[in-house]
């Protein structure tokens, strides 16, 4: 069997536990294991991709014993493309933290972002609910104590809001885990693909309730409206690097949301068949609306991101929503951009907040910035991709997701809410960008704060980098998320490639009664 | 015995909501508390609930319990336990960060 699937659960578990136990060593020498730990992930994510680039599914039985029974990692085309993803995150935000963050030299600090990345890549490899649940909490108890890293008053305050919040969601999951288990006696993914379609009588409502209770539970990871509020405080809050890893964390719920949904609850699921569109189509509209209201309102630049985070995870949604092959196409490519665009804006916000000796990352008037051109070209081209401007990525994300809903029977809205959200998000941006570098007072006068060193510069400039690729090879990153979104919508090679040709049907199984 | 679970669920699950919807930290940890209490009997039920029958299976036994739920409720009990844990040292951090034990911070 091949071992590598386990690679991305395996390798931060051992940095993690390494680190835990390296007292004694240097900061150099936990940044420099910490990020050779990273980079092996990202080596292994990518080794995953090509080999499932042309569409096949690895399936990693953990301990040889067969599902649906036992527990399975799988490794399609999406999750590998979110590892990938993953993979250049963490490294750009840990080699941000190395260069900038005394913080980052706290012993726990490396230990706890490798534990946060086992979270994230477990729960992007997991084949079965239960499972995901536990990866779910191992990279939120990771979370919590990132954020709280440094211990502001502020940080105190969104942490406690935000281990609530998802401790109670930790409660519905379980519920709703409870709800599907007890009614098709299975929790393996591929597994409740076959079984639910025939339910019937009596236990149809009883999954629809567990479809929905798990749709609630997604919409708080994933920071949905009404559950999203939580958001834009605690990363705000968070420590550049972290938030940038952070921009990683809603994506999870997003995930599990394109996961679950089209695979299990999809068409072809008879009583429950899209159960989850009543839903999720208005809650991402407000999303994205409330978001980009809050991006207009928001009074510093970090806050600024925070909310981006929202509205771009409104957006993305909005794609899931049409339900659809060219939708979740959209989505794919849309999370891979928003993902680094909201990244590279925690860390090009921090920058700023650096140089503005005097007003921070606050949205006020300020001393002219000592580096304010390099800075400011910076921002200028996270900007650009952040709100959808040609030539970069967000631009083609945004047209994929209209090309989506070209057919649906929203049209308007949708058209009308994305369009006017994003301008909204453009009139937010170019405003913070203008306070911070223009409207300054005397030129030069509090010119002391040192220019960022080349690792720091470096981190931004490499996810913007990518962000480009995606623009450069636009044609092959299309013709890519396209395969994925038609795996999605006709899963059959999903559940064949977990389940195996040969597999006792639902009505034969010998259920545990 | 169905009957009295589900009121056990139901008697927990009510008060926990009450308890969380308290502004105060420690109500609202002894909420989530009694609301993973309440979890986690929903899904060991989730297995059926059967009486006078054998722990494990074996030849020529029918009725047996579903080992599953109990494996899921072991691991959900163990992530809950640390969960709480984390929060009771958030909690008194927040008290001494903020000055009060108001889910906002500060004495309200």
């Amino acid at each position: 069997m091949n071992h590598l699937p386990i690679a991305p659960i395996l390798l931060p578990l051992i940095a993690g536990s390494v680190l835990l136990l390296s007292t004694r060593w240097s900061a150099t020498a936990r940044h420099a294991f910490s990020l050779a730990a990273v980079v092996a992930q990202l080596v292994a994510a990518l080794v995953l991709f090509m080999s499932v680039r042309e569409g096949s599914v690895l399936v990693y039985a953990l301990g040889g014993w067969a599902p649906p029974f036992g527990i399975v990692l799988v490794v399609d085309r999406l999750a590998a493309t979110l590892l990938v993803l993953t993979g250049v995150v963490a490294c750009t935000s840990l080699l941000y933290a190395a260069a900038r963050e005394s913080g980052a030299a706290a012993p726990r600090f490396q230990a706890l972002f490798q534990f946060q990345l086992l979270g994230i890549q477990g729960a992007f490899l997991t084949g079965d609910l239960f499972n995901l649940f536990v990866f779910f909490e191992v990279l939120l108890i990771a979370s919590y104590a990132l954020l709280l890293h440094g211990l502001t008053p502020d940080r105190v305050k969104a942490a406690l809001h935000v281990v609530v919040l998802n401790l109670i969601g930790s409660g519905l999951f379980l519920l709703g885990v409870a709800l599907l288990y007890g009614v098709a006696g299975t929790l393996n993914f591929a597994d409740l693909a076959r079984v639910i379609p025939v339910l019937s009588g009596a236990d149809a409502p009883l999954a629809r309730t567990g479809a929905l209770l798990l749709l609630v539970v997604f919409a708080l990871k994933s920071a949905l409206v009404p559950l999203g509020f939580w958001l834009p405080s605690a990363y705000g809050a968070a420590a550049a690097a972290v938030a940038a890893l952070f921009a990683v964390l809603t994506k999870v719920g997003v995930y599990a949301v394109i996961r679950v949904y089209p695979l299990v609850f999809g068409p072809q699921a008879g009583d429950l068949a899209n159960v989850a569109e009543a839903w999720l189509l208005p809650l991402a509209l407000a999303t994205m609306a409330f978001g980009a209201l809050g991006v207009i309102a928001a009074r510093s630049l970090r806050m600024v991101a925070g909310w981006i985070v929202l509205h771009s995870v409104g957006s993305l949604l909005v794609a899931v929503a049409l339900f659809s092959a060219i939708g979740y196409a959209a989505a794919v490519y849309y999370t891979v951009h928003s993902t680094l665009a909201s990244a590279a804006l925690f860390l090009v916000a921090d920058l700023i907040a650096g140089d503005r000796t005097t007003a921070g990352d606050r949205l006020d008037t300020a001393d002219a910035m000592p580096h304010g051109t390099l800075l400011g070209a910076l921002f200028f081209a996270t900007a650009v991709t952040v709100s959808g401007l040609p030539p970069l990525s967000g631009f083609v994300g945004k047209i994929l997701i209209l090309q989506a809903a070209g057919g649906h029977k929203a049209v308007v809205l949708i058209w009308g809410s994305l369009l006017g959200a994003a301008l909204v998000v453009i009139v937010a941006l170019s405003r913070a960008g203008s306070a911070i570098f223009w409207r300054t007072a005397a030129p030069g006068a509090g010119a002391s704060a040192e220019r960022p060193g080349l690792a720091a510069l470096a981190a931004p400039a490499a996810l913007l980098g990518c962000v480009v690729a995606l623009v450069a090879w636009g044609g092959s990153a299309t013709a890519f998320a396209q395969a994925v979104g038609r795996d999605l919508a006709d899963p059959a090679a999903y559940v064949d490639a977990v389940l195996g040709g040969e597999h006792p049907q639902p009505d034969d199984r010998r259920r545990l009664r | 015995m169905e009957a009295l679970f589900a009121i056990a669920i139901g008697t927990l699950t009510s008060c926990a909501v009450y308890l969380l919807l308290r502004a105060r930290t420690y109500p609202v940890l002894l909420g989530l508390t009694l609301l993973s209490y309440a979890v986690n009997l929903f899904l060991f039920a989730s297995g059926r609930l059967v009486v006078a029958s054998a722990p494990l299976t074996d030849q020529g036994i029918e009725h047996f319990p579903d080992p599953i739920p109990q494996a899921l409720v072991l691991t959900a009990i163990v992530i809950g336990f640390g969960m709480t844990a984390l929060l009771v040292v958030l909690a008194l951090r927040a008290i001494r960060a903020t000055g009060g034990d108001h889910v906002d911070g500060g004495e309200r």
